[in-house]
């Protein structure tokens, strides 16, 4: 039978993970090791929020918009209301007013009145929550949404980016389409960051004539809110060897965590105690006080574990006060379950963008000149980051000596987008990965050669000039990752193999750079020894299933010289006194809080040093830590645990009764709260860092392609890393790989169907929107890693999460225009249909320019 | 009033022990009860709250309907008989591997072992305009919404469309059709057997359902001949994805060569219109013709004849002339030496 009737193409001997030994010279760092909330994963005990129950606890359903734009015009629950078991309805009007958010720098962002709420009466999209019921149970509050009458006044929609650029074209909401901000006059010397006004909404429309110079199939190239250039554009494409001028398009995709973002919330004393699943443990709570209006102090947030992110997660969602202020009118806990459907239309997606990119190679091919074009389909609501992170991490990845960068946002009435893993990254690379692609074929050069004359290189520059100097990156080694990929792809065996096709079957190999940022700095570290003997680290990272929650914690555990075995870790409970860390978003964590628990780590390096010398004799640098002992070579030492209770006898900086005054306002609350309790060590990362972080893969791909069906199989992958220091080896691979995947998913289906004439999606169900399945994927997927430390933070990582996304991606769809030419596709995903018609008509058969099909 | 989806409403769940006395609770229930197999189907609509039965009467503790049993000429198999039972099955796999063949590619491993035959072969169509509520023709509108200008239809009909473009997603129909099955139907008046091909209708003839079964009958086993047993067999599905997905388009037919001539075959595909299509034209060409990739070729061009695509299926056509021919002249399998 040929293989596409089969789930498993090939049956493959499944090679073993990297036998590479990382960490060379250290104790925890680059080892592997079960993480403390792994059994509990397996097992099934690990509670979600869905898990927990309540006495008394409500259940609350939601009414959603079946319109993409619309205003409420009749609305009446009486009969809802008069329902046994119906306990309240809340509608919009009942929400908090939007507070404004004042930054740890003392900066107030305004709050933006036209900024998304958790509820409305005027639906800017299909699926927008207008009302919720609360009942005695979920069946009840479904019957009861049945029985509201509700009328809406249907208004103007766009659901298309372009469509509405277009002259006369209906706007997605009554102002407009695009975000416009209004940038202050900067700080004087001294004083706080003046406050930004909040954005207000414009129109940006494009002429006829911007239409028209577009030829069949290029995306046109209108004005733009946005614009920066580097370099001499005009005169690197007139010495260039190879000009090359192409239009490409991204799917949208849904984040679709296997958790849909369900909320349980309580109130008691005052405080509103939330259950829900997030990226960020710490961090939501200013989140949910800013949503709720209410002061930080009277937010508890429970979230030991978070069925996945991806980035629609980073503070949760702003469903979660729904329960809470249901809960409020109720005086009851209320529980939300939010349905697959419903995460479909309010739990995020990325933003589809358009691209147009003109390149100017020279024969050996370096990009002389970049003409990068780019517009977003971000839904109604706060703009997403794509478009400009686009432009930067194309300039960062393939060095164009001169760059020409063009974006606009624009608003639709589609779900609201927000970051998914390598934000604009992504989009950027697979729009222009395969024109570097097809010059290298034009220009008789190798994929691996053309990628490797461009790529960055140590401190390599991005983006447009800043004051007159451009940015860098930190370090990079991505040269080093691609030889040494090509070298273990065996690259240069695969493209010289004879034959290409077999019957119906082609065989392509693609290759792909990628990189995104990787990593922030400033956050706090804090830890308790105990006077047992135990070293408890504080964390106040989600548990999104990076185990980034534990893992920076080693860096802390390896200075201190103690057993992981005598370390622990309290993390998912806000009430359990946390310190100020990162979000866990834009691969931050694992750079970010490595150096914050490196510096709390130093920090009770030196009390210890302290204590000993103290109660010991000598100089605290004569002591030294090792075996759970601090004590001077050849003389007197004490334990941990005997340091710990000489350090709640001397108190002060010791055990937390004095604070570090440079620890941020949260941190200092928590150490405060464990005073007395131990050695308290806490600390703000105050490394120093020249340069921006970013983390970088290079990917390779070999797929094969059944020119008959249009279907195809990714046979072979490779993505070799380079992520400065290696921390968790197995959490890394499963980083490296997992987001490949999500990346392939973007290549091999994934996507949104909208009907345009009533602005309905269609496509709500994963058989229909079709995520990636783990029998889409080469069932051997290898990675490696490069292990060279960063220079410039202390510990050498930075985070991964985002970099294989692009890559993954790219590889795909550059082995497929190696296996097919370069006129098949024009936009990603591509799929049977792509392949099959144009195949069928020798060119390009899918319309690049529309949207959602 | 407003509309919700994804919360199960509340209906009677009757639970049977036989066939009669589904059948009697049918009657009782007359017009108001849904039949539930495995429940693939079913769940979503009630789920959706768009069926709204009173009353769901669940096959799944009716002994009778399970099973694969030998026959004098062949084999019967119950309609509650799971697809993975079906798929590991060792006649079926030995002597009409057509239809495990099918049977194993349907949706995913998990859907397999809860989904049965009986309820593959009567499942409703994935269109997503109908799935989704939507007042269509079939749904007793007035309107099909994936045959509009701008309707969203890659995943619809090329052929024998009329009014509604909606396509059958059953995997197992065309191999049933291939293997000449028959299907057993317990109505009021008595059982009644159906050709397979017979059991599907297009909206022609009923634009609100994909087979004939009217309230109150059940389908109760599926019998399949020897008179293909042991074929030269084909089966190919493509979907976009490779596991928990329906098909783009599949293709199922049986022959007997004779010296490498075609003596006799039956062939059928699905995914292409709203029943799955038995090709008796490429049946009757073929015959007496080589099997080889040239009558596969006339084939393919001779099984595509009328078919209209709409703005995003064309691909469709030259997909299912290719399946048809690689049904006869087969497919080159790639054994790449280096």
């Amino acid at each position: 039978m040929p293989e596409t009737t089969s789930e498993k193409p090939t049956e493959k001997k499944v090679e073993q993970p990297s036998e590479r030994v990382y960490g060379v010279g250290r104790r925890l760092i680059g080892k592997n090791y079960v993480t403390p909330d792994l059994y509990a994963k397996v097992t099934g005990q690990a509670k979600y929020a869905e898990d927990y129950h309540a006495d008394g606890m409500l259940w609350c359903k939601l009414l959603l918009s079946p319109l993409p734009h619309a205003r409420v015009k009749h609305l009446d629950t009486r009969k809802a209301l008069a329902m046994p078991g119906v306990k309240a309805i809340l509608m919009a009007d009942e929400l908090p007013p939007p507070a404004d958010n004042l930054t740890d720098n003392g900066t107030v962002i305004k709050a933006n009145p036209k900024a998304e709420r958790a509820l409305t009466m005027e639906p800017l999209y299909q699926g927008e929550p207008i009302l919720a019921v609360a009942a005695v149970d979920e069946f009840t509050a479904a019957e009861a949404i049945e029985k509201i009458e509700i009328e809406f006044e249907p208004l103007p929609f766009a659901i298309d980016p372009l469509e509405t650029l277009r002259p006369g074209s209906p706007n997605p909401r009554m102002e407009g389409n695009i975000w416009v901000q209004a940038h202050p006059a900067p700080a004087a010397a001294g004083a706080a960051p003046p406050s930004p006004p909040p954005p207000t909404i414009g129109q940006l429309k494009w002429t006829e004539a911007d239409f028209a110079n577009a030829k069949e199939g290029q995306l046109p190239t209108g004005k733009t809110p946005d614009e920066w250039t580097y370099g001499d554009v005009d005169g690197g494409f007139k010495t260039a060897a190879l000009v090359l001028d192409e239009t490409f398009v991204t799917p949208d995709t849904s984040h679709q965590t296997l958790e849909t973002r369900s909320a349980l919330a309580y109130w008691q004393n005052g405080k509103v105690y939330v259950h829900t699943g997030t990226q960020s443990t710490a961090q939501t709570v200013p989140a949910i006080a800013r949503w709720l209006n209410i002061d930080r102090s009277n937010v508890v947030l429970i979230s030991e574990y978070t069925g996945g992110g991806f980035g629609s997660k980073i503070t949760g969602g702003i469903s979660l006060i729904i329960p809470a202020l249901l809960s409020k009118k109720t005086n009851a806990p209320v529980m939300m379950r939010i349905s697959r459907e419903e995460e479909t239309y309010i739990g995020r997606a990325r933003p589809s963008l358009m691209g147009r990119m003109k390149i100017g190679f020279s024969k050996e091919g370096r990009i002389q000149a970049l003409d990068m074009f780019v517009i977003a389909n971000n839904g109604p609501y706060d703009a997403v980051g794509d478009v400009p992170s686009s432009g930067r991490i194309v300039s960062l990845l393939y060095q164009p000596q001169a760059m020409h960068w063009r974006g606009a946002t624009i608003l639709t009435n589609t779900p609201p987008r927000s970051a998914q893993s390598s934000p604009g990254g992504l989009q950027g690379i697979i729009i222009i990965e395969p024109i570097i692609a097809k010059a290298a074929r034009q220009l008789g050069l190798d994929q691996v050669a053309i990628r490797r004359i461009n790529c960055p290189e140590g401190k390599a520059p991005f983006g447009p000039a800043i004051n007159g100097k451009r940015q860098y990156s930190t370090s990079a080694f991505l040269k080093e990752a691609l030889d040494r990929g090509a070298e273990q792809f065996k690259w240069q065996e695969r493209i010289s193999r004879t034959p290409k096709r077999v019957g119906s079957k082609v065989r392509g190999v693609g290759v792909s750079l990628s990189t995104y940022v990787g990593g922030t700095i400033g956050f706090d570290g804090l830890l308790v020894i105990t006077p047992d003997g135990r070293v408890r680290f504080q964390s106040g990272i989600g548990n999104l299933g990076t185990e980034s929650v534990m893992d920076v914690h080693r860096a802390g555990a390896e200075i201190l010289g103690v057993p992981w075995e005598k370390c622990e870790i309290t993390w998912g409970d806000t009430a359990k006194n946390l310190p100020f860390t990162c979000v866990s978003g834009g691969s931050q964590t694992t750079h970010a809080m490595t150096r914050a628990a490196y510096a709390a780590a130093m920090d009770a390096k030196k009390k210890l040093q302290e204590i000993a010398a103290k109660t010991l004799g000598g100089k605290p640098e004569q002591y030294e830590l090792a075996n759970e002992r601090v004590f001077r070579k050849g003389g007197a030492g004490m334990t941990l645990a005997q340091a710990a209770k000489r350090a709640i006898q001397l108190g002060g900086i010791y055990d937390g009764h004095e604070v570090a005054p440079d620890l941020n306002r949260l941190t200092k609350a928590s150490v405060t709260a464990l005073a007395g309790q131990g050695l308290v060590a806490a600390a703000k990362d105050q490394y120093p860092r020249d340069g921006g972080t970013f983390s970088f893969v290079a990917c390779f791909a070999e797929v094969e392609v059944d020119i008959e069906t249009g279907k195809y199989h990714i046979t072979d992958y490779l993505a070799y890393a380079d992520v400065g220091s290696v921390i968790h080896p197995r959490a890394l691979g499963g980083q490296v790989l997992g987001r490949s995947v999500l990346g392939m998913g973007h290549a091999l289906g994934q996507k949104w169907v909208f009907d345009p004439h009533y602005g309905a999606m269609l496509s709500t169900r994963f058989y229909q929107s079709k995520p990636p399945t783990i029998l889409d994927v080469p069932v051997d997927m290898r990675w490696e890693a490069l292990d060279i430390p960063d220079p410039e933070t202390p510990v050498g990582a930075r985070g991964v999460g985002e970099p294989p996304v692009g890559g993954g991606c790219a590889a795909v769809l550059n082995a497929l225009s190696d296996a097919l030419g370069d006129e098949i596709f024009r936009r990603a995903p591509v799929n049977a249909d792509t392949i099959l018609a144009s195949f069928e008509a020798g060119r390009p058969m899918q319309h690049p320019l529309m949207a959602h099909i | 009033m407003a509309v919700i989806r994804d919360v199960m409403p509340a209906f009677e769940l009757l639970q049977p022990n036989s066939v009669d006395e589904a059948r009697h609770l049918l009657e009782q229930h007359a017009g108001d009860a849904w039949v539930l197999a495995g429940g693939l189907d079913s769940f979503d609509w009630l789920k959706d709250r768009i069926k709204k039965p009173k009353a769901v009467v669940d096959l799944s503790g009716i002994e009778e309907l399970k099973g694969v049993r030998s026959t004098g000429d062949g084999i019967e198999i119950g309609a509650m008989t799971t697809l993975t039972e079906i798929v590991q099955h060792p006649v079926v796999k030995e002597k009409y591997s057509l239809l495990s063949e099918a049977a194993s590619v349907v949706a995913s491993p998990q859907i397999r072992n809860q989904g049965t035959i009986g309820g593959n072969v009567s499942q409703d169509t994935r269109c997503w305009y109908y799935r989704a509520g939507w007042p269509c023709y079939r749904a007793g509108g007035n309107i099909c919404y994936a045959d509009t200008p701008e309707g969203r239809n890659r995943e619809h009909a090329i052929l024998h469309a009329d009014r509604c473009v909606a396509v059958n997603p059953s995997d197992t129909a065309p191999a049933l059709i291939a293997l000449a099955a028959k299907f057993v139907i317990r109505t009021r008046k008595g059982e009644r057997i159906v050709d397979a091909e017979d059991y599907f209708v297009g909206p022609e003839i009923d634009i609100t359902r994909l087979h004939i079964l009217q309230d109150g009958d059940l389908l109760t086993a599926i019998r399949i001949p020897s008179t293909w047993a042991g074929a030269k067999f084909y089966f190919e599905k493509v979907r976009d994805r490779n596991v928990w997905d329906f098909p783009l388009l599949n293709v199922a037919s049986a022959m007997f060569l004779s010296n490498g001539n075609i003596e006799k075959m039956r062939i059928a595909v699905n995914g292409a219109a709203a029943r799955p299509l038995r090709l008796k034209a490429v049946e009757n060409a073929v015959r007496g013709m080589p099997a080889n990739a040239a009558t596969g070729q006339t084939a393919g061009q001779l099984a595509v004849q009328g078919a209209v695509p709409l703005q995003f299926n064309a691909y469709k056509i030259p997909l299912m002339r290719n399946l048809v021919k690689r049904a006869i002249g087969g497919v080159e399998e790639a054994k790449w030496t280096s």
